[in-house]
């Protein structure tokens, strides 16, 4: 791309150190969001795309180390930022709303005090300015009677209702990047599509870039202008919605659309995908870690991966791809 | 239509010729390899150590628990002794714990005597051993009953609710209105200064905390999966609090219980030594704490000292115990 | 065909909010004739029938009712009202307490959302399965341990895994014990409550079809809960759609998907995330739903947050309507043409 993107992760690895080994979770992850871009990263469970969130914003597990790489948001390098630096662009430059809607709220805060502390932290909105904002926010992220229920309590309210106060609080300080871990799992289909509406229409407004971690490969393709699909721990494939769906390059991505019932007329056509995840703890991980699943696998796999040229538009970790 | 459908339609090129032959080791009659995505960040089991099943299973799980705790190891260690000693004791002792003889009367620890004699002449190393078997005695009994009336009782309050957890609640909650130890004074002096009592008393004082605790736990369960599955699959309700709950609350209480064994031998130890315990000539460590006292000052310390490091010993190992026991009894923890 | 389930007028009410403690309840009785309390109408009215080989899909948002209605089919819980029959047999009867010593009680069970859940993380894998063939079908010994291992070749589940507890399997393996558990005393029906919702995509898959070869296998019929219309479509002859407590619309899977009748079936499915429309506009449902406290047995239930509503729909509850097709619809607009 030519514009400066909103953030490049460049060379991410990641490894976690646990009783019984190093799990190499993330190797060599690269992307970028362009400004007021959606991004999808795509996934099954283990393939590190909610570790990569995390270690963008600095809140990994303390046994989990970044190794390499960088995550430049704008002028910042947010993997080897200081704490402050880090405190002053979290919540204000890059925002993040989670899974569990609920859990990830304060339960014994009122919504409103919760959305108020974040402005008042980054907005740079006055003592008493910020309860009468708070309720304006929640009024914009689609909530009735926004002054009654901004002193309600977590609990008090449905999952939909407590992602949009997330979102709320999430999009206070209008951040120009909003990364979004599985906001609408465990949520109704209806509400979903209204949730992902609003993240999509408020990203307009403020002309903020997203990035959005599911598992979901239908819900990307509706939603995201760009896809990153991961695999225990790599990217292997990374392209524009249309064209993934259209030209898939990576045998993982094929399979991974092959399997998803969206796409098949009927049961006998979906395809499970062969093997099984290697274990991250190995020392003698293949370059590729889809190899020894892959039913294209070649002599030349065994090989380190193919690094793939900056201005390549579709990119894909493979030797041998479709 | 898109491409992919187009593709999925024509099986020349499909992903892989596999493909179709994982369809169609679907409809085989064989067992299937597990073909799924596994990998969380979950430690997968330890590549050493085989499964075997049942009792030999359990025996490494132990000594697995054991190498990686080396406290839990050694309190392990000492509770088998004072367990040995509690069984053996007596038959090993070299003198009579009760043949008093004046003549050797308030020696020091020597060769002869290990601990010393106290004011009868009596042999302290032979009483403190034979004491622990009445010590011990004392913790297991009430361990025991507490944890078959609080624990039966709790879970039955939490996961039958209604009435059982009314009268369970304010049966704890008067119980409870009491100093603990006022409470079992009182119990041992109306019934009787009796082993049994005394037993009685410990568990009576103790069954509030493990009422609650396994009510606590109880309910949590009440309203798992498991529990309806359970109803699924023909257990009726007391089948299921017997097989289903119980086995899940007994970690957690088991922790408690090592702690209680720590406080019943306190306990008892604490009535004797106002009197109310034991009654002479019994050796039991209370007692013998509270004869030496009054020797303390006039410099025999032998008399008071040896029991009360027994005492103080055996509570120690109890509460190192609880969590090498739970580590071992909790299946979450096996790897 | 035969029916194997004939669900009739089944109704579920619940007392609303916390039961009342012990001085307000004497003093209601003793101030004179007994107050009506709030009660939530969690399914209300429900007919159904599912076929001998059929699977019926059970769809729509959560506080519909499915899990409740599901629950009170498998007699966990009893009905307010109505009946439920299985085969000839009246199982509204025997008071869900002692249904679990019930005759036939194997004959309907239950696969659960969350397999870690629904297994004791006290048994194996052995004796999650063992529990029901042992209460059930009385087996014991040699023939339980060769039915037990029967059931998990079945399931694809490999013997060496039958020892570990379920924190020692992986999400898939645990999905395949809680069904075996439940294949094993071979039920005439099988409710399956979610089954694949907390499993990769991968996984979920291979536990589809799995399902499917098991119910031809052993001759069973399914009724299959689920959020996911994408699984529902592919897996289930016939779905019925549920909302606040309702059965709004019935039919053939494949038909009731691709062309919905009834307005709120219609949002669900424009909700649905698809691969091939990317961008495209959708029908959104504004508003909260109607309250299930109590509600007005005049007015339909989807009145205020349907986009068609109209005068009759306040006045008139729609009932359900016969279309060609084998459809039925609750809706006073069915068939009509938007203006």
């Amino acid at each position: 791309m030519t514009a400066v993107p909103a953030l490049s992760v460049e060379h991410l690895t990641v490894e976690f150190r646990t009783r019984s080994g190093i799990v190499q979770a993330l190797d060599n992850v690269s992307f970028a969001v362009g400004k007021g871009e959606t991004l999808a990263l795509v996934g099954e469970s283990g393939s590190g795309k909610s570790v990569t969130a995390y270690a963008i914003m600095g809140i990994l597990d303390p046994a989990g180390r970044v190794t390499r790489g960088k995550a430049t948001l704008g002028a910042l390098d947010l993997l080897a930022a200081t704490p402050d630096e880090l405190a002053k662009v979290r919540g204000r430059e890059i925002a993040m709303i989670f899974q569990n809607p609920r859990t990830a709220l304060n339960p014994i805060r009122p919504v409103g005090r919760q959305i108020a502390d974040v402005l008042l932290r980054h907005a740079d909105v006055t003592r008493d300015d910020a309860p009468a904002r708070a309720v304006e926010l929640l009024r914009a992220v689609g909530i009735t009677d926004p002054s009654r229920r901004a002193k309600a309590y977590p609990f008090e309210m449905s999952g939909g209702m407590c992602q949009r106060v997330m979102i709320a609080i999430a999009l206070a300080a209008k951040p120009s990047l909003l990364i979004a871990d599985e906001p609408t799992t465990g949520l109704d289909v209806t509400t979903q599509a209204v949730i992902m509406d609003l993240i999509g229409e408020l990203a307009a407004e403020i002309g903020m870039a997203t990035i959005f971690i599911t598992h979901d490969l239908a819900l990307a393709a509706q939603r995201a202008g760009r896809i990153a699909v991961m695999h225990a721990g790599h990217v292997v494939e990374f392209a524009p919605t249309r064209e993934l769906f259209t030209h898939p390059r990576h045998p993982y991505t094929a399979e991974l659309i092959a399997a998803t019932p969206d796409t098949a007329a009927s049961l006998a056509q979906l395809a499970s995908i062969p093997g099984s995840l290697p274990d991250l703890r190995r020392a003698d991980l293949p370059p590729c870690r889809y190899s020894e699943r892959c039913p294209r696998k070649r002599p030349v796999c065994d090989q380190p991966l193919p690094v793939a040229a900056a201005d390549n538009p579709h990119p894909v970790a493979c030797w041998n791809p479709l | 239509m898109s491409s992919v459908a187009a593709n999925r339609a024509d099986p020349e090129t499909r992903v892989g010729a596999t493909l179709v032959q994982a369809a169609s080791s679907l409809t085989a009659d064989t067992v299937l390899p597990p073909a799924e995505a596994s990998a969380t960040f979950v430690p997968a089991p330890k590549p050493q150590l085989k499964r075997r099943a049942g009792f030999s299973a359990t025996l490494s799980h132990i000594r697995y628990v054991l190498s990686e705790n080396p406290v839990t190891g050694f309190a392990f260690a000492l509770f088998l002794l004072i367990l040995l000693a509690a069984l053996f004791g007596p038959a090993l002792v070299p003198y009579d714990p009760l043949a008093s003889d004046t003549a050797a009367a308030l020696k020091p620890p020597s060769a002869k005597h290990w601990f010393g004699t106290d004011q009868l002449g009596r042999d302290i190393f032979s009483r403190v051993v034979v004491a622990t078997r009445l010590d011990f005695g004392i913790a297991v009994a009430s361990v025991a009953l507490v944890f078959v009336m609080g624990g039966l009782a709790g879970v039955a309050a939490g996961f039958f609710g209604g009435w059982t957890d009314r009268i369970v609640g304010r049966l704890a909650d008067t119980i409870m209105a009491f100093p603990l130890f006022v409470l079992a004074m009182g119990i041992v002096a109306a019934l009787g200064n009796t082993v049994q009592n005394i037993v009685l008393a410990t568990a009576i004082v103790n069954f509030p905390l493990y009422a609650r605790v396994a009510r606590a736990e109880a309910n949590v369960r009440r309203e798992a999966g498991f529990v309806e599955a359970a109803r699924l699959s023909g257990n009726g309700e007391f089948r299921i609090v017997a097989f289903q709950v119980l086995p899940n609350v007994f970690p957690i209480l088991v922790v408690q219980m090592s702690l209680t064994m720590g406080y019943a031998i306190l306990n008892a130890a604490g009535l004797s030594f106002i009197g109310l315990g034991v009654r002479p000539p019994t050796a039991e460590w209370g007692i013998m704490v509270a004869e030496g006292a009054a020797f303390i000052v006039s410099g025999e310390w032998w008399i008071a000292l040896f029991p009360g490091v027994a005492l103080m010993v055996a509570v120690f190992c109890f509460n190192l115990l609880g969590d090498g026991v739970r580590d071992i009894v909790d299946p979450r923890r096996r790897t | 065909m035969t029916a194997l389930l004939d669900v009739g007028e089944l109704s579920k009410r619940f007392p609303a909010g916390k039961p009342a403690g012990m001085v307000t309840r004497l003093r209601r009785r003793f101030s004179g004739g007994p107050e009506r309390l709030p009660m939530v109408y969690a399914v209300d009215d429900v007919s159904f029938t599912i076929n001998k080989g059929e699977t019926v899909g059970l769809v729509g948002e959560s506080g519909c009712g499915k899990s409740t209605l599901v629950r009170v089919v498998t007699r966990l819980l009893d009905p307010t009202d109505g009946i439920i029959k299985l085969g000839a047999r009246e199982l509204s009867h025997t008071p869900a307490r002692r249904f679990a010593k019930d005759q036939d009680r194997k004959r309907v069970q239950m696969v659960f959302q969350d397999a870690g859940d629904s297994i004791n993380p006290r048994f194996t894998a052995f004796a999650a399965i063992a529990d029901p063939l042992r209460r059930l079908r009385k087996l014991t010994g040699a023939d339980l341990r060769h039915k037990i291992e029967e059931a998990a070749i079945r399931c694809g589940l490999p013997l060496e895994l039958l020892t570990r507890f379920p924190h020692q399997l992986s999400g898939g393996q645990r999905a395949r014990v809680g069904i075996a558990r439940a294949v094993a005393v071979e039920p005439d029906l099988l409710v399956l409550d979610e089954p694949t919702a907390a499993l990769d995509v991968s996984v979920q898959v291979v536990i589809l079809q799995l399902l499917q070869r098991l119910k031809s296998e052993l001759s069973m019929s399914y009724l299959f809960v689920s959020h996911d219309l994408s699984v529902v479509r592919l897996l289930c002859d016939r779905v019925l759609v549920m909302y606040l407590g309702k059965i709004v619309e019935t039919g053939p899977a494949k038909d009731v998907f691709d062309h919905p009748l009834h307005p709120y079936t219609q949002a669900l499915v424009a909700a649905v995330p698809s691969v091939n429309e990317h961008g495209v506009e959708r029908l959104r449902l504004t508003g909260e739903p109607r309250s299930p406290i109590d509600p007005d047995p005049d007015v339909c239930r989807f009145y205020g947050r349907c986009p068609r509503g109209g005068d009759r729909c306040k006045t008139e509850m729609p009932l359900l309507r016969s279309f060609a097709g084998e459809r039925e619809v609750a809706c006073h607009f069915a068939g009509v043409p938007p203006q």
